[in-house]
């Protein structure tokens, strides 16, 4: 087949064959960048936070007519009603361990500091981000973290202050991507840390495997997998426990354990719709952003192709219909049926390979502006290519139906007059 | 003339049905995707209180110490209650409030409702004329009460239906954190969105249900939230909020007239650099004076997704419109002998044209009203997700207009081409075939 003819013809179609070109070229941009974009967020919500996430459940509650203040009376009031929940909580039925807590991974409500290898260095001059985890003893039994190296806490290293006071703990387990970051050559076990420019150290007792920050928005992403947890109850008029179920006891425990806290003080106030959730309910709320974006992107990308492939069909189907007794005139000088279809295929490819190449320059242009103005990573060469495969497949496609009806043109198309 | 050629273009879009229906269905899955998200992007970033927004400033100060400063960073976005409490005091603007939020035990008398924590916001007298907020029954507070800490409270309408079904509750008594309030006053119809005096607390998040002067709530350790940033030995303990190194105060102030913004420029200018001279402000004196669009702009509250998703519909309208040209193309070039026995027969060029640009439009029209349609049930969509701003994304009549003006207007644009293409076409080598 020789391409001279081909665009001999398509001179004389300028208008659709840029219309053509175009529109894949607009279409190559916006999909390969919606593809990307989907990819990023499935990839940020499939990410493991570290923890047994099943059989957990978070209570949030708050005290009405708690001392409210920061002096030592309130606090150890506080602290008493704490413990008066906590052994009531460890009691129930169904449950395995539980901690008082600050903040989970995912739910967005963050304990943010420092860490620095010197004394009265803060945020800005210390040697990295890190988000706090305060619990007791059973806090990493709790969170169902793997401990990979030293020892858990014990009831002795547990101490509680006020929530607001900014004195810090004088042992914490900490994640190993933080461990290692402080001590790349892996001897972080025993040495002292500073943490938010405390002048005193803390001793590192032990490391977790993997233990993401409470927060999954872009301002932590540099330091995602940075926790500490210290062994502190945080007083205050309200408290979180985490609590730790045996297996298949979620929804008993789920559904008992605000009746259980009014048992104890019926002075507090638990919502009813978000006072008691299991982790899996957590995840789902902090990620529906990104699972919303990705579903519209892919919505979006399906609904453009379909469009375009539309499109492609509607003006071949046209020139067909304009060239009808030119192919007649083909046929009848010899040309077989397969050298019709393979003209219009042959047309085709040629367009859209015009349109794909100026595609990906707009794809690439389109990246760099989302780079600019979304915070949105370099996109990798693969997806500009797996979507120029696409488009010129769809267009494949898409010229497939009127070629065909081209092919079918019967020779004897060219003895009529039009 | 115009009825003849709405008939006729009826007509030709009736013998290609399926060519007609992709363009129809082109038009309005592209409007309908643009105008959901133009929608939701036109509400989050809709003015919180037309017509007083440009009048009303935040100023800012950097009370900070030197540790981590670089030239140029932009100072903290609150207030410590030191500087708040001098710039209420110097009364420089026609009205300025110092305010905060927090949540406030509320003790119901009614034996049937559980105690339960409203959303409180703590101000000086100025909050209700300032920002125009209108009242149900009573008023707001004055100075006096501000500097007596007297207990007294306004509540929201809603907390008014809630606790009082709605009756005049102005004299009532209200039992907060353990002390009791007079009700002086109920707030009408309040809602702007976003939330811009304190965007701490969301910026489409649910309104504060009680309001009560800031002496009152710190003379009875009400609890603060929001954001508190401190530095130095700064600990944020709630009792001590005064006296620490932290800042975690709004400030607003009404100037009324460019000369007033200048005056109040230099006058804080003026106060950072006493206060640099005094050793307070140990950084080198800065400050900012934004209006309320400025203050959004700057801190960025349309969410970056909702912008990027209305992009993402834009580039797909023009997709959408790109394909219309090439099938309207396809559908004028197809009528050629038609076309030409018109033109041999006296209609001229213009006529012609009018004709078939008068055709997309109808294409546009029909997509618009479908693309509505889609649009209408994109936002049902939105309206169902559980973030704050959700509720919100309502179509209000300048946007439904608007869907027709770019949807008719769009595809008599992509008509254009195809139209011009086609009047152009030599009667006699179509009347010859």
């Amino acid at each position: 087949m020789n391409l001279p003819p081909i665009i001999a013809a398509l001179r004389k179609h300028k208008a659709g064959v840029v219309l053509i070109a175009l529109q894949i070229a607009l279409t190559l941009a916006i999909v390969c960048n919606a593809i990307f974009i989907i990819y990023s967020r499935v990839e940020n919500v499939q990410r493991p936070t570290g923890m047994d996430e099943s059989n957990l459940l978070l209570v949030e509650q708050q005290w009405v007519g708690a001392p409210s203040g920061d002096d030592a009376a309130s606090i150890q009031k506080q602290d008493s009603m704490l413990r008066e929940d906590l052994a009531a909580l460890r009691a129930m039925p169904g449950v395995s361990s539980v901690t008082p807590i600050n903040t989970i991974p995912l739910l967005n409500s963050t304990w943010g500091g420092a860490v620095a290898l010197k004394p009265g260095t803060d945020l800005r001059g210390g040697d990295a981000r890190t988000v706090f985890y305060y619990g007791d003893d059973q806090v990493l039994a709790t969170l169902g973290v793997h401990l990979v190296a030293g020892r858990n806490f014990n009831a002795g290293d547990v101490t509680n202050k006020a929530f607001r006071d900014n004195s810090e703990p004088d042992v914490v387990i900490i994640t190993k991507a933080l461990a290692d970051k402080l001590f790349p050559k892996g001897d972080a076990l025993g040495k002292g840390i500073y943490l938010n420019g405390d002048t005193k150290p803390s001793t590192i007792i032990g490391e977790v495997e993997r233990l993401q920050v409470s927060s999954n928005s872009s301002w932590v992403s540099a330091f995602t997998w940075n926790s500490t947890i210290g062994p502190v109850r945080l007083n205050s008029n309200f408290a979180r426990y985490a609590i730790r179920t045996k297996p298949g006891q979620l929804d008993t425990v789920r559904r008992g354990v605000s009746n259980l806290l009014y048992r104890v003080n019926p002075m507090r106030v638990i919502d009813d719709e978000d006072g008691v959730r299991s982790f899996a309910d957590i995840r789902a709320e902090a990620y529906r952003a990104d699972v919303g974006m990705a579903v519209l992107m892919g919505v979006v990308c399906l609904i453009l192709l379909a469009v375009t492939a539309a499109g492609i069909v509607g003006l071949t189907s046209f020139w067909v219909g304009q060239r009808h007794r030119q192919i007649g005139v083909r046929r009848a000088l010899g040309a077989r049926k397969i050298d019709i279809l393979h003209y219009f295929q042959l047309e085709n490819l040629l367009i859209a390979g015009v349109g794909a190449v100026i595609g990906i320059g707009l794809a690439i242009g389109l990246n760099l502006l989302l780079i600019q103005n979304f915070e949105m990573d370099r996109m990798p060469v693969v997806y500009v290519l797996s979507g120029l495969v696409v488009v010129m497949v769809l267009g494949q496609a898409a010229v497939f139906v009127p070629a065909r009806r081209a092919s079918n043109v019967p020779p004897v198309v060219a003895t009529r007059s039009a | 003339m115009f009825g003849y050629y709405l008939d006729l273009a009826v007509r030709s879009l009736r013998r290609s049905k399926v060519l007609t229906a992709l363009m129809v269905l082109a038009v309005a899955l592209g409007i309908g995707a643009c105008m959901t998200t133009l929608t939701v992007l036109h509400v989050l970033s809709g003015d919180p209180l037309p017509g007083r927004s440009g009048s009303l400033y935040f100023p800012q100060l950097d009370p900070r110490d030197t540790v981590g400063y670089v030239p140029g960073i932009e100072p903290p976005e609150q207030l410590t209650w030191i500087d708040g409490m001098n710039l209420l005091r110097a009364k420089r603007a026609t009205h300025q409030a110092l305010m905060t939020g927090g949540m406030v035990p509320l003790q119901p008398a009614q034996t049937n409702l559980d105690p339960f924590h409203a959303n409180g916001r703590y101000t000086t007298a100025d909050f209700f004329p300032m920002f125009g907020v209108p009242f149900h029954y009573g008023s707001g507070w004055s100075s006096a009460e501000d500097d007596s800490k007297a207990r007294v409270v306004v509540i929201s309408t809603a907390l008014n239906d809630k606790l009082f079904g709605g009756q005049n509750s102005v004299g009532k008594t209200l039992r907060l954190q353990e002390a009791d309030f007079r009700v002086i006053g109920v707030l009408g119809d309040w809602r702007p969105d976003p939330h811009f005096y304190d965007l701490n607390m969301g910026a489409y998040a649910d309104y504060e249900e009680v309001y009560l002067p800031l002496s009152t709530s710190r003379d009875l350790h009400m609890e603060h939230d929001g954001s508190v940033d401190c530095w130095g030995d700064g600990g944020g303990e709630q009792a001590k909020l005064e006296q620490s190194t932290c800042t975690w105060m709004q400030f607003w102030v009404q100037l009324d007239t460019p000369a007033s913004v200048a005056d109040y420029r230099s006058f804080l200018q003026h106060y950072a650099e006493d206060q640099h001279a005094s050793g307070r402000f140990a950084r080198p004196p800065t400050m900012r004076l934004r209006n309320v669009p400025q203050w959004l702009e700057y801190k960025q509250v349309v969410p970056s997704d909702t912008r990027l998703q209305a992009w993402l519909a834009m580039g797909f309208l023009l997709v959408c419109l790109i394909n219309t040209v090439g099938l309207m193309l396809a559908k004028f070039m197809r009528r050629a002998g038609e076309l030409g026995v018109r033109r041999a027969l006296g209609a001229s060029r213009r006529a012609l044209f009018g004709q078939l640009l008068l055709e997309s439009g109808v294409v546009g029209f029909v997509g618009g009203v479908l693309g509505l349609l889609l649009a209408l049930l994109g936002l049902w969509l939105v309206r169902q997700q559980p973030s704050d701003y959700a509720k919100l994304a309502h179509m209000d009549s300048a946007m439904l207009l608007t869907t027709f003006a770019i949807a008719v207007l769009a595809t008599m644009l992509a008509g254009l081409l195809p139209a011009w293409r086609a009047c152009h076409i030599a009667p006699a080598l179509q009347l010859k075939a």
